[in-house]
């Protein structure tokens, strides 16, 4: 069976600063790590390489050279290869371009059963482009996996919802967009760290390589137009202050909690 | 020169710092207080080959650098001294003389499983009578037939009692001084290997510090380590590397005290502003940083040394001596910016100045540092 996991290599948002002025993100020092949803795509995929036969998890990822490392951080977590999609004509990609991209680097690797990805990334929040990927592929989706099995050429996943589940089944091929409630995935072990940088195992493509349609990647390619970003005002909730006496104010704030059921 | 970390360094230091955060920071306080051995974060270091971080992988090890190990000890003692020290004790004094003189037996059977952390290791050379004056050894081996017949008592031994391979020292001939010590690698259960005494310490309390004691205890000849009479060798050698690891506890309890006293100094107000907006106090905090990035670089350049083949006993000696006494300056001076809380037990940081004490102690005080490094240079 082979799985591509695809990831994104993100700046560590508990570490990022917002510039109060122009509302961006403060990206410099900040280290990059793998996007958390899809650290659990990548443990889940490895841990049916754990527990069948003939599993090969090849992790695909588009961005800067420097997203080499995020690549060789799954290798160290036990991914067998690694794909890094690196070219100017991938710059400034929006979710359609981005998705063009992994699609064709994806027909590129051609053999697959699964398409591994997390939900959404932690810089951009879209969650649109493991959807997208399905639709230019023509696969079967299932996202918001929260709980996954194998039985023969399907799969059976529960896909979670706000306020319940859905158990859907789906034969493979088939894309599937994990949740945090997945799993807890594993650290990268430290023989792997250095076995995963030697030798050859992230290969470089180009948009050429990977024969892209360049009318639909990078900006020219990218119908979304980012006019302004800037950083919500706070909502100021009304307060209630309970004063005097603990145990009189104590018993007056649950109160309060039980009328709005709260508590 | 180049003062930048391999992208495999810096990858080992960020999944050191993701698993010390989720994984031994939760439990610092509690094993600190109840003086329980860590056993489950052995067992998840050695699932992730933490436990034999410098060594070849052909036996066991990850392989790595001496450098990449002294970060893994430098992260780990930042939120733990405890876990740091069970992990610079197994790796510079168990595994590592095994690997350095041990024979291709004696690494399969012993380095293979010590380094995947299948056993936890330890060394065995101080006495009652045999501390810093560690050539007045009182503990004998005598040869019988296909074994030696040891006997004496070790005390104060760093992962005693919880550790599966202890390499023990021994007067092999009194009469020639210190070439008459030799090296034993003792397995726990060689019948005459007890453990007695644990001792109840100042700080790293959840490492374990024992008595081993020698009743005529059968070590099979083939566990001799090296020759007869190279023992006092194999023990100040493998001391020189072990300093680093202790240099690096050191470091890392300074500097994870210092982030800790950083957070606490934006967020407590006094007189209307936080203590972080007083420059007295920042001077405190530009000081100490200044003071552990030197040590910093002095435990660094050791580890470098010791991984590049370059001598390194002097440098271990200077980063053990430097990074100790920064350890006990820093975190005595964090406690005094934390004020009262921080001489409670609410916040890490009374731990952190307890723990710093024991590296200006262990694996050589402060003192020997000085005799080392000038002997080195008065040579």
């Amino acid at each position: 069976m082979n799985i591509i996991v695809c990831i994104k290599q993100v700046p560590n948002t508990n570490e990022v600063r917002i510039d109060p002025v122009r509302g961006t993100l403060i990206r410099d020092g900040v280290p990059s790590i793998i996007n958390p949803d899809d650290r659990n795509a990548l443990e889940e995929a490895l841990r049916i390489k754990d527990n069948y036969e003939n599993v090969k998890v090849t992790v695909l990822s588009m961005g800067p050279p420097q997203a080499d490392a995020a690549l060789r951080e799954a290798i160290a977590m036990g991914a067998d290869e690694a794909i890094l999609l690196t070219d100017r004509a991938f710059a400034g990609s929006d979710t359609w371009a981005t998705s063009t991209a992994l699609a064709a680097g994806i027909k590129h690797i051609g053999d697959y059963n699964i398409i591994f990805c997390g939900r959404q990334a932690i810089d951009g929040d879209t969650a649109q482009v493991g959807p997208q990927i399905a639709e230019h592929l023509g696969l079967p989706q299932i996202t918001y996996v929260e709980e996954l099995k194998i039985e023969g050429n399907k799969v059976i996943a529960k896909r979670a919802l706000e306020d319940g589940y859905f158990v859907i089944e789906s034969e493979m091929p088939v894309l599937l967009t994990a949740i945090k409630e997945l799993n807890q995935p594993r650290y990268p072990s430290i023989r792997g760290v250095y076995d995963a940088y030697k030798g050859d195992k992230v290969k470089a493509l180009s948009a050429k390589d990977i024969n892209a349609d360049f009318d639909n990647v990078g900006l020219d390619g990218s119908p979304t137009q980012v006019n302004r970003s800037f950083t919500p005002q706070g909502r100021t909730g009304q307060g209630e202050l309970f004063q005097g006496d603990c145990k009189e104010s104590v018993k007056k704030l649950v109160v309060r909690l039980r009328e709005k059921h709260l508590v | 020169m180049n003062f930048n970390l391999s992208k495999e360094q810096l990858m080992v230091r960020s999944i050191m710092r993701e698993f010390t955060e989720n994984e031994v920071k939760p439990i610092a306080a509690e094993i600190d207080k109840t003086e329980r051995f860590p056993r489950e974060t052995v067992e998840k270091m050695a699932k992730y080959n933490m436990m034999g971080i410098p060594f070849p992988a052909e036996y066991g090890g990850a392989g790595g650098d001496d450098l990449a190990y002294a970060i893994a000890v430098e992260e780990l003692s930042k939120s733990c001294a405890t876990t740091g020290v069970i992990l610079s004790a197994h790796t510079s004094l168990g595994c590592w003389p095994i690997y350095k003189y041990g024979t291709e037996e004696q690494k399969q059977k012993y380095l293979v499983p010590l380094a995947k952390g299948e056993y936890l290791g330890a060394f065995g050379l101080t006495e009652p009578n045999a501390g810093t004056d560690a050539a007045s050894q009182q503990t004998t081996a005598v040869l019988d037939g296909d074994n030696y017949i040891l006997n004496g008592t070790k005390i104060f031994i760093t992962n005693g009692g919880e550790a599966d391979v202890y390499i023990i020292f021994a007067m092999t001939d009194k009469s020639k001084g210190t070439r008459g010590i030799s090296a034993f690698i003792v397995e726990k259960d060689f019948p005459g290997f007890s453990i007695g005494k644990i001792e109840e310490k100042m700080g790293i309390r959840a490492s374990s510090t024992a008595e081993l004691i020698f009743q005529n205890c059968i070590v099979p000849k083939e566990n001799l380590l090296g020759n007869e009479g190279e023992g006092f060798k194999i023990a100040m050698s493998t001391l020189d590397g072990g300093r680093i690891g202790i240099a690096a506890q050191a470091l890392g309890i300074a500097a994870g005290a210092l982030e800790e006293t950083i957070k606490y100094v934006k967020e407590r107000q006094q007189f209307g502003r936080p203590l972080s907006k007083f420059q007295g106090l920042q001077w405190m905090i530009a000081d100490m940083a200044t003071e552990i990035d030197a040590a910093r670089l002095l435990v660094y350049r050791a580890a470098f040394n010791k991984s590049n083949g370059l001598p390194y006993g002097k440098e271990a000696a200077m980063a053990k001596l430097y990074a100790s006494e920064c350890a006990m300056n820093v975190t005595t001076k964090c406690v005094q910016l934390f004020g009262g809380y921080g001489y409670t037990k609410d916040y890490p940081m009374e731990r952190m100045m307890r723990d710093a004490k024991i590296t200006e102690i262990y694996e050589g005080t402060s003192q020997v540092q000085q005799m080392v490094i000038a002997a080195a240079l008065l040579k």
